[in-house]
């Protein structure tokens, strides 16, 4: 119980990945939650690959944490710069609206 | 021992709190909060397993900059926060039900795994943290060598990043009164001021 193994951090990025996945399927209007769910699946994917890059004692899973965090910023920029656009095209951001863009 | 442990399960337990409270919360401006209070407590959980690196990384890219983006955006954006609430039970059920399945499969996996004695031999790629250099230095001895060409590609996929967002996000407003200084500094004496003899008693 006390010894810290790699279960202990595996079982907790699964669990935030399942949060992720669950806030994905609760707030399906709210394109800016969404789009914060995501974020949790992604640092739950770093918690992994941290977790064995420590303990096979190779840096290559920071490397690629680090690739993780480049493409997850870069995500969240084009994502919310795309959500603006809308918003000012349609005065709101309901998922369900976006059936309505044609071309 | 017992502190490292106290310590991870300090902030393994906040960050399941805070991701709870992120995807339920009422207000996206506290899940927001909830969200950058994550961030912190994962970064701490890096320090304790020794990557100190990604921990500093995680506070100032994703606290500093995309949650605070995300603030941003929130505060921005003039929405009914409430007509988004509605029906968000409507899909619980399925979601609770995938939710399961996936904690249940990744506990198997997590149960049931092995490493392979192999894949801790070391192979020249794979660099083993040595032990007289920080965290910090051993992750620069690799990325600028062996990753370079992906460390050049991430900084490709940012600069695309940012090039879309200005231009997505750019737009031009008809009718904005502006400073154009080229033609202030192109205006002469001469097409500006007319010479006029006015007749006395009667202006002009």
């Amino acid at each position: 119980m006390f010894e810290i193994g790699l279960a202990h951090y595996l079982s907790l990025a699964s669990i935030l990945f399942t949060l992720g996945l669950f806030g994905i399927f609760l707030n399906r209007k709210n394109i800016i939650v969404l789009l914060m769910s995501i974020e949790l699946m992604l640092l739950a994917v770093n918690i992994n690959m941290v977790s064995f890059s420590v303990y096979l004692e190779n840096l290559v899973g920071q490397v690629f944490a680090l690739f993780v965090l480049t493409v997850a910023a870069a995500e969240a920029a084009i994502g919310l710069a795309i959500l603006v656009v809308y918003y000012r095209n349609r005065a709101s951001i309901e998922v369900e609206d976006i059936h309505m863009m044609k071309g | 021992m017992i502190i490292q442990a106290l310590a991870f399960f300090m902030f393994a337990i906040i960050t399941v709190v805070s991701g709870i409270m992120v995807i339920s919360s009422r207000n996206p401006v506290h899940s927001v909060l909830f969200l950058i209070l994550a961030f912190f407590n994962v970064a701490g959980l890096f320090i304790l397993q020794g990557a100190e690196f990604i921990a500093m990384i995680l506070v100032i890219v994703y606290v500093g900059a995309v949650a605070v983006l995300f603030l941003f955006v929130v505060m921005m954006l003039d929405i009914d926060y409430k007509k988004l609430r509605s029906g968000v039970m409507k899909n619980a059920s399925l979601g609770v039900l995938v939710g399961i399945i996936l904690v249940v499969e990744l506990g198997m996996a997590i149960g049931g795994y092995k490493i392979l004695p192999d894949s801790l031999i070391v192979s020249d790629i794979a660099v083993k943290t040595p032990d007289n250099i920080t965290n910090t230095a051993a992750l620069g001895n690799v990325i600028y060598t062996h990753y370079f060409y992906l460390f050049q590609g991430a900084g490709m996929i940012l600069l695309l990043a940012m090039v879309g967002a200005i231009t997505l996000a750019l737009r031009k407003r008809p009718g904005v009164k502006k400073q154009n200084i080229p033609n202030q500094v192109m205006r002469s004496a001469k097409d500006e001021i007319k010479m006029v003899k006015v007749k006395i008693g009667e202006g002009i």
